[in-house]
């Protein structure tokens, strides 16, 4: 009896499994040729925008604000 | 994608300076976040602190005592009223870091294994990775088979995705609770995970000393980043504004900077004396923060 439970329950885990597979398998895909230009593309597009990219210049830099003298 | 980036002009080397160092734990720090003001940053430490840091002037802001030391991951909450952290006691504890000293909110304990990642959704809801991951309220997710290391939320918050000791990525939807793709092709465990800033692809990071990205809509592996040269295992991952680069924290004490249209190696920020566990980049993209095991925080841009 212990072994048929046990075999029950490893086939309804293969059955979850196969479940998921096929749920993951009818994704509907676009080409990765597609997604690979959209993605050069959103890099290009946004690259400008990008402070490590194009260097912060010291007057913005929020981690090393231009030094001053004070005159005490 | 080696394709696609054919025509793209190299980024040439970034060289980014070392502008402070963070100093104050005690020992070895294992996480850290920034929160979405792109100013403070909250790090978690084996010495039982978190930390609440503001990066424009070093100060520390807030130090809140844990029960326990052994944290593995901390999370700022999006409205910066909160933080949350956990490890290997199986809970995470949220903290109310407004309030006029540190006071424990709540504590989800709910986790059979040890915390090993938590995002907030928003201040009432918040996703934590242990061997299983769960939303509190009524869903648990529960198709990874090896503990789940690290997870990362999408820009728009409707998906997330998990990357786990069995060496698959998965993506999973908020909601409903369903895994709706996985990712396989590393060896081994997968330590570190990214949305791009697209939302349409992840990074990860692993154990088998490479990173990959997999694009989201093509449901596949478009490039991935390795070196003979480098041996040691991706322990952390962030990516700058554009996406253009990945910051990866490596076992060998340095964080190496790859282009992630071109596949190549373009920088690398070394400095620091051990391995390097966590690195961010704040959502306004001016830095990069790396924190190791060698108790210091390091900012650099």
């Amino acid at each position: 009896m212990s072994n048929n439970s046990a075999a029950n329950s490893s086939l309804v885990i293969a059955q979850k499994a196969v479940k998921q597979l096929r749920l993951e398998a009818s994704v509907r895909r676009i080409k990765v040729s597609q997604a690979a230009a959209e993605l050069k593309t959103f890099c290009l597009q946004n690259a400008h925008k990008d402070p490590l990219l194009t260097g912060v210049p010291s007057s913005d830099n929020p981690f090393r604000p231009p030094k001053s003298c004070v005159l005490l | 994608m080696s394709g696609a980036a054919g025509g793209v002009a190299s980024v040439g080397r970034v060289q980014l300076k070392l502008r402070k160092t963070l100093k104050g734990h005690l020992a070895k720090i294992y996480a850290m976040h920034w929160s979405a003001d792109s100013r403070q940053m909250v790090s978690a430490s084996q010495d039982g602190k978190l930390l609440v840091w503001d990066c424009f002037t070093g100060n520390k802001l807030v130090a809140v005592p844990l029960k326990s030391a052994w944290v593995m991951s901390v999370a700022f909450a999006p409205s910066g009223n909160l933080v949350a952290s956990g490890g290997l006691d199986n809970i995470c504890t949220v903290y109310n870091i407004k309030a006029a000293s540190p006071k424990t909110l709540r504590e989800l304990d709910a986790h059979t294994g040890y915390l090993s990642c938590c995002r907030f959704l928003s201040d009432s809801e918040i996703i934590t990775a242990s061997d299983k991951l769960k939303r509190p309220q009524t869903i648990m997710f529960t198709n990874h088979i090896g503990d789940c290391m690290s997870l990362a939320l999408s820009p728009d918050m409707n998906t997330f995705i998990s990357g786990a000791c069995d060496s698959l990525a998965k993506l999973w939807d908020v909601r409903d609770g369903a895994c709706k793709q996985t990712f396989s092709g590393h060896t081994s465990d997968i330590n570190a995970i990214a949305f791009f800033p697209s939302g349409n692809a992840v990074i990860t990071g692993s154990d088998d000393c490479s990173c990959k990205m997999y694009d989201l809509r093509s449901d596949q592996e478009v490039i991935g980043y390795q070196d003979t040269s480098l041996n040691a295992g991706v322990t952390s991952l962030a990516l700058s504004s554009s996406g253009r680069l990945i910051f990866a924290g490596y076992d060998d004490f340095n964080c190496h900077i790859w282009d992630s249209l071109k596949g190549e190696k373009v920088g690398v920020l070394s400095g620091h004396d051990n391995r390097v566990s966590c690195t961010g980049v704040p959502d306004d993209g001016m830095g990069v923060c790396t924190g190791s095991w060698d108790s210091f925080l390091k900012l650099w841009n």
